[in-house]
């Protein structure tokens, strides 16, 4: 059995997961700052490939990325390059899918964090720079590693936008699911069952290092630190001795906030 | 060491404007939920900009709209005690304390943060988490925390709200005691008057966004000039006035004329009577008047009564020793009287 589709797939869902990854952490941030409208508007472009049909997608691509169109003609007069029908074409395939994946998740993480804490180190002297990645990221932590394996397992599994930008090209261009369409197409059922039971046993793996993932993530202490500072608004009677934990935290009252 | 604010900032709802002094006092910013207080504290701070206006810190312009001068946060020296603490909760406490020791010199910083640990008695937490430390532990933290950024003032957000009332004294008691070697201004923000009256100099009452005059703390208890003062100082009653001496008003919803012994000045708007500046009048006192009892209402340690004075159109709330009221035997008429020195003209609107 030749490996080559398994390792295609992967080095092609690597590299566009780790792409996505920046690209959607940067937008989720600079995108929660911007003014209603333009935060609408670009909200929706930036989610429309979850939505769109990939063979859509592929379309579009075609249509920047062709050897005669404006992005594939400069790259090919510049550097001799084209970027369709390779194997890393497919990247481009697999990032523009998969990015509202990473895009929305890590948004909904930035979205449930306590702006106080970034306002407590800004006056606290601490950089913008360091309160992202020492405060805000590890307390996302959860949603963006979600986004993540999210994104690289929608990655694995991407099929239409691959198959136009990239084509079939056995031992060039071949990834799991091309592979299994190619097999199906030309008869051969039981080499097409073969990559089948490759897929789920990949994607499983995948879902059971997520809920791993999760598990720990229990048990990390501060985990849920703020989800315990916000919830439970009761309040316990005085213990012997003096102090006790707080019991009633109560949500920043948004006093007088400016549109 | 000296604050100068002098903010505006237009609001969705309501308009900010904001003015006040401090000269190194511990200064209450005293005022309803809502009224602007918690952005004033982010505008000091940097984490909001005013429309206009100008803060000066210790001689130090840190906004100034004129000279389009709007200093960083982070560059402002101002430091947060927030409601809810703002310790990060990825960290540990000594973790949280490192990353505000990050202004001094790398060599120094673990044993300034063994020097805060120790003088806020939190060494033993070094290693927790802030949702494993108790209320008063986190509160420690959270301003040794503050102090090991070397503010030059602070700003104390409603920094009691979140504890129970037992805890609440503990914590209040602790705070005023680490309090007492900071050398620059502080501002307590809050709406509990008690709070104020026990922690601080000096007070500014803040409604609807439009600051008042700073004064004494027993000043604004004993005779708040504007009826958003005696508000907020817990007065109870209120009557719109008519003038008609320098020592008399008549009191248009109660229906009577009170003698003062406060001059009533021409701006005089309103009247205010304490709840338990109300008694029970003897003969040849001034200012009595009669009142039908509407309600009686038992509390914890005394009673209140609700009172319907003849001729007026609005109710007096009087409150009273449970074992005073005890004694009466349920009249259906009361006759009340105030002293003129407990009859406050106050200016302003409701």
């Amino acid at each position: 059995m030749d490996w080559f589709p398994l390792l295609n797939s992967l080095r092609i869902a690597a590299i566009s997961s780790v792409i996505v990854f920046f690209l959607g952490i940067a937008a989720a941030y600079y995108i929660a700052k911007l003014p209603r409208v333009a935060k609408g508007v670009l909200d929706v472009l930036l989610t429309l490939p979850l939505v769109l049909p990939p063979t859509v997608v592929g379309y579009l691509l075609l249509c920047v990325l062709g050897p005669r169109r404006i992005i594939g003609a400069w790259v090919l007069e510049k550097w001799g390059a084209k970027l369709v029908m390779q194997w890393w074409s497919a990247v481009f395939a697999v990032a523009v899918v998969t990015f509202p994946l990473m895009y929305r998740t890590a948004r909904g993480a930035f979205e449930s964090f306590d702006e106080t804490l970034s306002d407590a180190g800004r006056t606290l002297g601490l950089s913008n720079t360091y309160i992202f990645w020492h405060v805000r990221m590890p307390c996302c932590r959860q949603g963006i590693l979600a986004g993540a394996v999210l994104s690289f397992a929608r990655a694995l599994g991407e099929y239409g936008a691959t198959s136009m930008i990239a084509g079939y090209t056995p031992g060039k261009t071949a990834t799991i699911s091309t592979e299994v369409y190619q097999l199906w197409r030309t008869g051969d059922d039981a080499a097409a069952l073969r990559w089948v039971l490759v897929n789920i046993v990949i994607s499983a793996v995948v879902l059971l290092a997520v809920n791993l993932l999760e598990r720990n993530e229990g048990k990390h202490p501060a985990a849920h630190a703020q989800k315990h500072a916000d919830g439970n608004a009761r309040k316990r009677p005085p213990r012997k001795g003096g102090e006790k934990r707080p019991a009633a935290n109560t949500r920043n009252k948004k006093e007088g906030k400016k549109k | 060491m000296s604050l100068s604010v002098n903010i505006h900032k237009e609001l969705e709802d309501f308009t900010l404007n904001v003015q006040f002094e401090t000269e190194g006092e511990m200064m209450a910013l005293l005022g309803a939920s809502g009224c602007g207080k918690s952005m004033t504290l982010k505008c000091i701070a940097g984490l909001e900009t005013p429309d206009r206006g100008k803060i000066i810190l210790n001689g130090r312009t840190l906004f100034d709209s004129d000279r389009r001068t709007n200093i960083s946060p982070q560059r402002r020296r101002v430091g947060c005690l927030f409601q809810q603490y703002a310790l990060f909760p990825n960290m540990t406490v000594r973790e949280n304390l490192l990353a505000a020791a990050r202004r001094l010199p790398k060599d120094r910083r673990e044993a300034a943060v063994d020097e805060k640990l120790r003088s806020f008695r939190i060494e033993d937490t070094d290693k927790l988490y802030p949702r494993q430390l108790s209320g008063g532990q986190q509160q420690r933290a959270a301003l040794a925390r503050v102090f090991l950024s070397e503010p030059e003032c602070l700003l104390l957000d409603e920094p009691f709200s979140a504890l129970d009332s037992y805890l609440k004294w503990q914590t209040e008691l602790e705070l005023s005691e680490l309090l007492r070697h900071f050398e620059g201004d502080v501002l307590l923000v809050t709406h509990d008057r008690n709070e104020a009256y026990r922690l601080c100099k000096t007070v500014c009452v803040l409604a609807d966004g439009k600051s008042e005059e700073k004064v004494g703390v027993r000043d604004l208890m004993a005779e708040p000039r504007t009826v958003s003062a005696a508000l907020i100082s817990g007065c109870k009653n209120f009557s719109r006035v008519r003038r008609i001496d320098a020592t008399h008003v008549q009191c248009l919803n109660w229906g009577v004329t009170l003698e003062t012994s406060q001059e009533v000045s021409s701006i005089c708007t309103y009247a205010g009577v304490r709840a338990h500046s109300l008694h029970i009048a003897r003969s040849g006192e001034p200012n009595r008047f009669d009142a039908r009892v509407v309600r009686v209402i038992d509390d914890a340690f005394s009673t209140i009564l609700m009172l319907a004075p003849e001729g007026g159109n609005s109710m007096l709330r009087m409150e009273l020793p449970k074992e005073e009221w005890a004694l009466m035997r349920n009249p259906s008429m009361v006759l009340l009287g105030v002293a003129p020195e407990h009859v406050m003209t106050l200016s302003g609107e409701m």
